[in-house]
């Protein structure tokens, strides 16, 4: 069990010196999770950013009771094209301390795709890869970037059972989306950009 | 957490696209050059061998160079270093990723100066100096080539310009590491003095280079 709370108040951030958003504030407290839609360039994926630390915001604070405790799936997959898929898996959990990728490789239906090259799968395949990363060691906040985009209906409805336990676990989970994911109880957080 | 960063990075450097042999083959073009360049004096090919081996290895070491984190900034690796990692630990990932760019680049034009001191006609105890100068000397252009990397990581094209970035400060490098070469060739020329210099650069840059890398690369998304 975690026991995280994230909270973030009057968040102000822009990139190239446009206003993305202001006065952004939220709070998350264990298995609650927050839904993140808007339009394309409403600071989506600058809000993730500033939460993962990237980025720094121009005003507002970010507080979270879990220190080294964020997971973070962005556009790009994180994974070698060279290397194959149980590689990838096994340095990324090398790297978090574990070294057990079986079950990771089993929730998603990996297994019978482990030993190939990265390279070679489809693109929505290559998401479910990225996605297994999030399993390989227990940390408390996910931050997801449109972390569904390639998957199929059966992929997505693995995806949200994954969510669902790690929500159970109470982690906080912060997505970024275009389409339907996860239930009503999720918190939502409509960006829209600033009028100059 | 190190050796899994390390094996996987030199692993990558031997597959397909690594870039592995690269620099070898970069090195044996200019040195194979060089006789024909120089024309028949023996003489003269003996004694110049040692600066043209740490000029050609000096060169051959920055090829590639900018592709250090390069590759990690693509695919998204760079931001799971990032994520969660302080000063020191994004330090100690440099560190690793350098050490694992010489055992795939460095390493090889070591080992094969045996076979193109050959071909400059040169005594084996001026190999063996070279050897042991540029086994110093090249870990030295890598830490030092962490920073240019870094600082070109953005750029498409940044080949060139990291180079230009970084050769200032490879200079005395390069001084001290032929001159303690040279004294194998040249009895007047002390060799531990130059050599100690050396040895004491690449530690020098073995700390300051990541840690200067480090920075770049955590003030890259602002």
């Amino acid at each position: 069990m975690f026991s995280t709370s994230l909270t973030v108040e009057n968040l102000f951030a822009s990139r190239g010196g446009f206003l993305l958003f202001e006065n952004v504030s939220f709070a998350l407290h264990a298995g609650e999770a927050l839904r993140i839609t808007g339009p394309n360039g409403s600071g989506k994926t600058t809000l993730l950013r500033c939460l993962a630390g990237f980025l720094r915001a121009d005003k507002g604070t970010i507080s979270s009771l879990a220190d080294n405790a964020v997971y973070y799936l962005g556009h790009s997959n994180a994974m070698k094209p060279q290397l194959s898929v149980a590689e990838n898996l096994t340095f990324w959990a090398e790297i978090e301390g574990s070294s057990h990728i079986d079950a990771a490789l089993e929730t998603l239906n990996l297994t019978r795709l482990k030993d190939l090259a990265f390279s070679v799968l489809s693109s929505g395949q290559k998401r479910r890869v990225a996605v297994a990363r999030l399993l390989l060691a227990p940390r408390p906040v996910w931050l997801l970037d449109e972390p569904t985009v390639g998957l199929d209906m059966v992929s997505i409805a693995i995806f949200e059972a994954v969510l669902n336990q790690h929500l159970k676990a109470g982690g906080v989970v912060i997505a970024a989306t275009h389409t339907p994911l996860g239930n009503t109880s999720w918190q939502s957080l409509d960006l829209q950009p600033v009028k100059a | 957490m190190i050796t899994a960063l390390y094996k996987r990075d030199v692993r990558l450097g031997f597959r397909a696209g690594g870039g592995a042999m690269i620099a070898v083959l970069f090195f044996m073009s200019v040195i194979i050059m060089m006789p024909f360049a120089v024309g028949p004096d023996l003489k003269l090919l003996a004694k110049l061998g040692p600066a043209f081996l740490w000029v050609g290895a000096l060169l051959a070491s920055l090829l590639g160079l900018e592709r250090l984190f390069q590759a990690d900034r693509e695919d998204g690796s760079l931001d799971q270093f990032l994520l969660n990692a302080g000063l020191p630990e994004l330090a100690l990932m440099v560190f690793v990723k350098c050490l694992a760019h010489w055992t795939v680049t460095g390493l090889p034009l070591v080992l094969s100066v045996p076979m193109f001191g050959l071909f400059l006609n040169m005594e084996p105890m001026a190999v063996l100096a070279t050897m042991a100068t540029l086994a110093i000397g090249t870990p030295a252009i890598a830490f030092i080539g962490a920073v240019g990397a870094a600082a070109g990581v953005t750029l498409a094209r940044g080949g060139l310009l990291v180079a230009i970035i970084v050769l200032p400060v490879i200079v005395p490098v390069l001084i001290f590491g032929v001159s303690a070469a040279d004294a194998a060739v040249n009895q007047s020329q002390p060799f531990l003095a130059p050599f100690a210099l050396l040895s004491a650069l690449c530690l020098f840059f073995a700390v300051s280079g990541p840690f200067a890398a480090a920075l770049f690369l955590k003030g890259l998304d602002e």
